[in-house]
Parts: C-alpha cells; structure tokens; sequence
C-alpha cells in the first residue's frame, strides 16, 4: 500500500463524518450544489448580510450580557460600567446598539427587493410568512432590548408602548399590569424585558432565520426578472441559467460583507449616537418615572409605524381613538404578510409590470419615509394631517393592490433571464 | 394479509384511536394546568404589591395654586397632589361644555366620594394619578389662567406634552384631545388636617378587612369612617 498523501487523513476523516452525519450532503445541497439564478444585483446582498449582523448582534449581546445588571437600581449604572471602565466596553456595547440600527435598515432594503421583484409569490409564499414572523420578532427584539439600559427615554418609549396594551376594550387594564408585572414599568418589568431580549427571542429568531433559509433552498431564490430559472433546465436537471452557489456566490457576498463592515465601522467610530437616532438623547439620564422627556420618539426604525399610530386622532363606533391607532399600527405592520394574495399581476418582477404598480411602489417608499419623518418630531395638526394622508396611502398600496395589477398593461418577461 | 391479521388490525385500529383520544383529552387538561404557573408569574407579586402600600404625603406644604412638590410616587406612578385658589373652587363647579365627561360619569376613574366638581374629597385639594389616559406620559402642571402655547384661553390644569392631551385643574379631560378619560383619582384619606394617605380609604380598609382609622375630610375625627 502506498504512503497516504498528506490530504488523505482529511479526506478519510470528512468520509468518516459522512457516514454519521450528513455534512458533505449538507454543504452539497446549501452551497457547492445550490442552483441560483445568474443575475443576482445589488438587492440580494441583504440576507446575507442580515446573517451577518443577526451573529454579531449574538456576540456583542453575550459580552454586554457579561457586564449588565438586569435591575431598576443597577441597569443604568451598569451600562455607564460598560461604556467606561470595561475594557473595549464602548465598542462592544456601541456595535450592538449601531447593530440594531444597521440590522433593521439591512431589513427594510431586504424586504423593498421582496416587493420590486414579486418574491413573495407563488411559491415563496410561506417563506414570505417566516419572513414576516422574522420582521415581528425583530420589532419585539428591538422594544424589549430598548428598556434595558434604563434611561428616561427607555422608561418612558417603554410605558408609552406598553399602555397601548391598555387601549384593548375591557382587559386592557389588567392586561397591561399583566405584562409589566406591576403597577407601572418597574424593576420587575425590566428583568423579564431582559429573559426575552436575551432568551426568548434569540432563540425565536435563530429558529426562523433557519427555517427561513431551508424554505428559500427548497423553492429556489426568485430574481430581477421575476422569472422561475426551473422552467428551462438542461439534461442533468439543473436550470440552464443557474450557478452554483458556491463558490460563485460565496466569494460575491464575502466582499459585500466586507464592504459593509467598512461602512458599519466607520458609523460605529464616528456617528455611533447618529444625531440622536440610534441612541436619543434623554436616555443619557437615568429614568425617572416622574419625569417624562418633552418629546417621546421611538428609535428611527418605528417612526412610520408610530406615526401611523398618532395620526389616528378620532374616535369610531364609540370606542376611543388610541384603540384605533393600536389596530391601525398593529395593521400597517401586519399587512405586508397578505401580499402573496393581493398581487394579481400576470408578472411578478416590477421590471415587467405597469406603469401604475411602479407609481404606487414609489409612492410606498416616499410616504413610508415621510411617516419615519414625522415620528421623530412634535406632532402639530399640520403634521398630523400629512401623516393621515401618508397613512392612506400606505394602505392604498395593499388594498388597491388586487384591482390596479389587474387592469395595468404589463410588458412580456422573456422566457430566460436576461 | 392474512384474514386474522386483518382483523387484529381493525381491533388494534379502533383501540388505538380510542387510546389516542384518551391521552390527547388527559394532554390538553395537563397542559392548560401546567399553563397557569407560567401565565400567573406574571402577576404583580405579593412584593410588588405590598411596594404598592400607602403612601402619606405632608400636605401643609402645598400652598393655593401650587402643586405639591416633589410628588409623591404610589405604586411607581406619580400622584398630582394640587391646592386650588378660591377662585380655581368656583370656576370648576361652573358648567363647562369644552370637557368630555365633567360629571364623572365614568365610574372606574375615581372613588364615588370624588364624583363631584372638583373630583376630590375636599373642594380645594385634588389628588390625581399623574398618567395620562392616553399613553401615559406624566402630563405637566400648568396652574395659572392665563395664555399658553398649546391653548390660548388655558384656565390651569394639566398638559400633556406627549400628543397635547388637556386637562383641567380637577384633572378633566378635554373634548377633542387623544387622552379618552379624566385623570385617575386615586384612593385616599386624611390622615389629619395636614396630612393625607394615597392608597387607603374606607373601601380598600373593608376589602383588606382591617379597621384603620381613617378620616373622610380635613379636621374630621378619624373614627368616624372606620
Ligand atoms: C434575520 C433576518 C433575515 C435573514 C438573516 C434573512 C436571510 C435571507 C437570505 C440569506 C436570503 C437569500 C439571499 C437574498 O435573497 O437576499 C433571503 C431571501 C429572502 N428573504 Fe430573508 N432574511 C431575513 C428576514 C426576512 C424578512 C423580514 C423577510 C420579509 C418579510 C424576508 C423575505 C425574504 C424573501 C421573500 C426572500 C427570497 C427573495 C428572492 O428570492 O427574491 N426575509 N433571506
Ligand atoms: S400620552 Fe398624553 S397625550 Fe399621549
């Protein structure tokens, strides 16, 4: 018998694994043999990056974890700890709270490039529905994890929230001191923020972003065109305008990873506060529930969403206006997940469809921007009144969506990717 | 298949269904049981509501038309302890079509012995739970009748600066603003001309089933109510 080659324990070890676990198979069927359309851009860089930012939160919050004091006479201090005595303390705790923001805006672009391109179709629809659970666990992350350092702004973003509980006819009351745990945000309500910031919904979220990426392989990404690579494949099965994934696309999103890295580093050592939208002012002092801030404003990234929530100023069917405002909000976020049945276009990518669905689509965008506008800033009826027309026209995208990707002219997609 | 075993499987399909059944129903029992625990945890505990014990505050402090400071907190919640002028006493019993429910209609927001003008015990001094009926923001005392940004016929109470909820001296709400209900009136006593309890008063003694003694109006003597 010849020597073995310096490969051969490696290759005999992978074969050793491969009878006992499906690893070769694994990374066969995610990666090296993952047929992905050819004509990836620009957009499809965000869940990969998403994945990225979803680990490093992982990590920094385990670190901050280590230094943190989960209670109403330490949280503050403890974090003050962090930012000043703990070695590379800023750092670590700055790269989570700039994670946050960088994680929802990686979103929102994802989820704009799922609108543009018709993912959420036919048959992405239940990997659209994860997606969505991802984006609510995500929003509840975000809430829960901005009580924790225990600022003014925290106590009172987190009070404000919190008795929109209260706005639910008849149980609202006892449903809210439910939550809290007490009578008023407390010590109490701030240790079981932190088990769900750091438990609950970390697990939640690694659990679906999992089952995410498992539903995307079985149904094949979609792509600029809109159109199923899977309709023309070669003699091997494998559609004729695809690339492996790996190592095609691998070393593709390595380097938008790191280019992200260049740009997340430099906010994270020049801007991490962002003027006041990662990280707002009065929560530089410790929470003081007798004193409210002049000006409660959520972080950037549910400013439409608020606004939404305080444009609805009138009460309907004699129940008062803030009960209102929670289901619009609770609405605006949910209905997004209705749009595998509300897009009745023959096309699915906007490259191909009317003129009226790219007008909407832009109009979307443009209000959704306005609404974030508004939510940082005082409401006076003037602003009020933008966002109720922002508001609609929020909404109009969806509800008008059946009716005008029926009746536009859309153009032909070509039978291959272009 | 054999004939035999066929109908082995019919028995064997009809018992297992029925043990199926029996065991979903015993589950279902079991894990609405094991539940509650988890669903109770969440409830104020005994700690937190014996931190949500009576509060006493010195009310000789409190001067006509100011607003006792530093308030006081019960149950984490600021409470808006206010001495109204003669003049604030009169205003308020005058009928005012701006506010949403001047009679205090709605009996949740305040103990029956507040259900009048001034929603308090006593015509001059209020006490209120400083949270707005809105989103709970602690709205802000602004005492004087005169002109203000947000109103500029403002005849003193409370504004909330979160969304510009009004209310007025007696923590009324006013028509048209987000916050729906009047300001929460706390239960309450006197303790003695200059001092009251926040938390305590002839209904909570009762459902406590204890007998402290406790006085309904200023100078009153305390065994009256107990
Ligand atoms: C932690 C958050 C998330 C991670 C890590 C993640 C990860 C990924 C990855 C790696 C891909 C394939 C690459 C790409 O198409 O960009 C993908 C595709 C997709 N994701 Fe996500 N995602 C997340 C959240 C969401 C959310 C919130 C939604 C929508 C509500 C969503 C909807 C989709 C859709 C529809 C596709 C297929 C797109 C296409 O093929 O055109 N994802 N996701
Ligand atoms: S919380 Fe007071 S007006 Fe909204």
């Amino acid at each position: 018998m010849a020597e073995p080659s310096p490969a051969r324990p490696l290759v005999r070890l992978l074969a050793w694994v491969d009878e006992r676990f499906p690893l070769s198979e694994t990374f066969e069927y995610h990666a090296s043999k993952y047929h992905a359309p050819k004509n990836f851009n620009f957009w499809y860089y965000f869940g990969v990056l998403a994945l990225v930012i979803l680990v490093m939160q992982l990590l920094t919050g385990l670190w901050l974890t280590m230094s943190y004091v989960p209670s109403g006479e330490g949280a503050f201090a403890s974090v003050e700890y962090i930012m000043r005595d703990v070695e590379y303390g800023d750092i670590i705790r700055l790269a989570h709270s700039t994670g946050a923001s960088a994680f929802f805006a990686v979103i929102y672009l994802h989820m704009f490039r799922a609108l543009a391109y018709g993912s959420y179709r036919k048959p992405r629809e239940l990997l659209w529905l994860i997606g969505m659970a991802i984006f609510l666990v995500m929003m509840a992350e975000g809430f829960f994890g901005y009580l924790l350092p225990w600022g003014n702004m925290s106590y009172w973003a987190g009070q404000v929230i919190v008795s929109l509980v209260g706005a639910v006819p008849f149980v609202g009351e006892e449903l809210m001191t439910w939550v809290r745990g007490d009578f008023g945000i407390s010590d109490i309500t701030l240790n079981r923020f932190f088990a769900l910031h750091v438990v609950a919904l970390p697990i939640a979220l690694i659990g679906l972003v999992f089952v995410h990426i498992v539903a995307l392989h079985h149904v094949g990404s979609n792509n600029p065109d809109g159109v199923e690579i899977k309709a023309n494949k070669d003699d091997n099965g494998i559609p004729l305008d695809s690339i492996p994934f790996h190592p095609y696309y691998t070393v593709h999103d390595f380097q938008a990873t790191v280019a992200f890295l260049i740009v997340f580093c430099a906010i994270l050592f020049f801007v991490p506060e962002m003027f006041g939208y990662f990280l707002e002012k009065p929560n530089f002092e410790q929470a003081d529930p007798l004193k409210t801030p002049d000006l409660i404003v959520p972080v950037w990234y549910y400013t439409p969403f608020y606004s939404m929530l305080r444009a609805t100023t009138f009460p309907l069917f004699g129940v008062a206006a803030k009960f209102w405002g929670l289901v619009v909000m609770g609405a605006a976020v949910m209905m997004p997940a209705v749009l595998p049945w509300l897009d009745r276009s023959p096309v699915k990518s906007i490259r191909y469809k009317g003129l009226i669905s790219k007008f909407m689509l832009a109009l979307l965008v443009v209000s959704f921007f306005i609404l974030g506008y508004l939510g940082t800033i005082h409401a006076t009826p003037l602003t009020t009144g933008i966002a109720q027309i922002g508001t609609l026209i929020y909404f109009a995208y969806f509800i008008l969506m059946p009716w005008y990707t029926r009746i536009e002219k859309t153009k032909t997609p070509p039978e291959r990717l272009t | 298949m054999s004939k035999r075993r066929e109908e082995a499987d019919a028995t064997s399909k009809g018992r297992r269904k029925f043990l199926i059944g029996m065991t979903s129903a015993a589950s279902t029992v079991g894990a609405i049981g094991a539940a509650v625990p988890f669903v109770k945890s969440w409830t104020p505990s005994a700690k937190a509501r014996s931190a949500g014990a009576p509060k006493k505050a010195d009310i000789a402090r409190v001067g006509p038309g100011e607003l006792l400071s530093p308030i006081p907190s019960w149950r984490g919640k600021p409470v808006f302890v206010v001495r109204r002028t003669p003049e604030d006493v009169e205003r308020l019993a005058t009928e005012n079509p701006e506010l949403a429910d001047p009679e205090s209609e709605d009996l949740a927001r305040q103990p029956a012995y507040a259900r009048n003008a001034w929603r308090s015990r006593s015509p001059e001094l209020g006490v209120y739970v400083g949270i707005c009926t809105h989103l709970g923001c602690s709205p802000k005392y602004f005492g004087e009748a005169k002109p203000e940004d947000f109103a500029s016929d403002w005849e003193g109470g409370f504004y909330c600066p979160c969304h510009a909820s009004r209310f007025d001296l007696a923590g009324r709400v006013v028509k048209g603003v987000p916050a729906p209900d009047n300001l929460e009136v706390p239960p309450y006593s006197y303790l003695s001309d200059t001092e009251i309890i926040i938390g305590v008063d002839e209904d909570t003694v009762a459902a406590a089933g204890g007998d402290v003694h406790l006085a309904a109006q200023p100078g009153e003597d305390p065994e009256e109510i107990a």
